[in-house]
């Protein structure tokens, strides 16, 4: 595995905030308009995270205008041009797909601030 | 022709292009190749590369493996830990091309593909074993409901009775699935490490990780 690490160590990004599922995040991401490149902010709850090298994926969570909406993002890509954390959230699960079900106050998610 | 290198695969990772596009890619290692001889049109009518690749002791050869070693002077390694080549492969080349290697010399893939070069793979398959016709053949069995009993994962009627009174030739039946020598063609070369003898092709290549490959020139494509 040792070839494999080396390969993916020289697309990955040097530095990627710690955060967890449960955390609140504001991605910034660039987007392309014909020839013009932008960056579009996606705010929303952290609903899973996928550890695998190069290939390591996170999903975005938000409710806009009462639809949620999901965006799975992938961790490295240079796409990405930053990943905020806003908010740190305790959760005692790994993978929220329970606020899928949830809405108003019963989605919120109790603070880790201090832990 | 299809000049040809042997690797071995190491796995599946994904990497990005400048535009942020992230490309699935199956890494091949392929130091190592050693050239252990040629095929001649005056000596045996054809001109080939013979390919060794990947090491093992000496003492495990047999006798006359040992022997064409010894003749080449081809035996690797300090007295007493000596090692020779364990696969041996003949690849195909023109006459011209087999002029620039020598006998004796090892290198690996930079030194015949390059960057969105097209190649064929050549491995075995990763064995699955006596399977039905659902995995084999991609049938799509039966139905769960509608009283359906005992047959969910059937392959149906072989065919009709009076005629053609036979079962047609290829008819899909469960059987032996995998562990066979299976080839992709045209997959593209996306990155070459030259130091590490690496060679990143797109998409996904036959068997299991740690197996052997061929990696050989496209041989459908214009270069």
């Amino acid at each position: 595995m040792d070839a494999l690490t080396a390969v993916e160590r020289r697309y990955l990004k040097s530095a990627t905030p710690e955060f967890r599922p449960g955390d609140t995040l504001r991605v910034h991401v660039k987007i392309k308009e014909g020839d013009k490149e932008r960056v579009q902010a996606f705010e929303g709850v952290c609903i899973r995270r996928r550890r695998a090298g190069a290939r390591s994926t996170f999903t975005v969570r938000k409710v806009s205008y009462g639809i949620g909406v999901e965006r799975i993002f992938v961790l490295h890509s240079p796409l990405i041009e930053q990943i905020e954390v806003v908010k740190r959230g305790r959760v005692r699960r790994s993978r929220l797909y329970y606020l899928r079900d949830l809405a108003g106050k019963k989605a919120r998610i109790r603070s880790r601030d201090g832990a | 022709m299809a000049e040809g290198i042997l690797g071995q695969k190491v796995g599946m990772t994904a990497i990005f292009t400048a535009e942020g596009q992230q490309i699935p890619v199956t890494v091949v290692s392929t130091r190592g190749n050693k050239v252990l001889g040629k095929r001649t049109e005056q000596r045996d009518g054809y001109t080939a590369l013979i390919l060794g690749f990947g090491d093992k002791s000496a003492k495990r050869a047999s006798k006359p493996e040992l022997g064409f070693f010894k003749k080449g002077e081809l035996v690797d390694g300090a007295e007493g830990a000596e090692t020779v080549k364990r696969h041996i492969r003949e690849f195909r080349i023109d006459g011209a091309t087999l002029e620039k290697f020598q006998v004796g010399e090892s290198f690996a893939a930079d030194r015949l593909f390059k960057e969105a070069d097209r190649v064929d793979v050549t491995s075995t398959s990763k064995g699955r074993g006596f399977t039905g016709v659902m995995k084999r053949w991609n049938y799509r069995g039966k139905h769960a409901g509608h009283g359906t009993h005992e047959y969910f994962r059937h392959g149906g009627s072989l065919g009709s009775n009076t005629y053609p009174a036979h079962v047609f030739k290829n008819k899909g039946m469960p059987g032996q699935y995998g562990n066979e020598r299976v080839t992709i063609q045209n997959l593209k070369v996306v990155g070459i490490d030259a130091e590490q003898g690496l060679l990143l092709i797109q998409g996904g290549i036959p068997g299991p990780n740690g197996c052997i490959v061929q990696v050989k020139r496209a041989i459908k494509k214009r270069h």
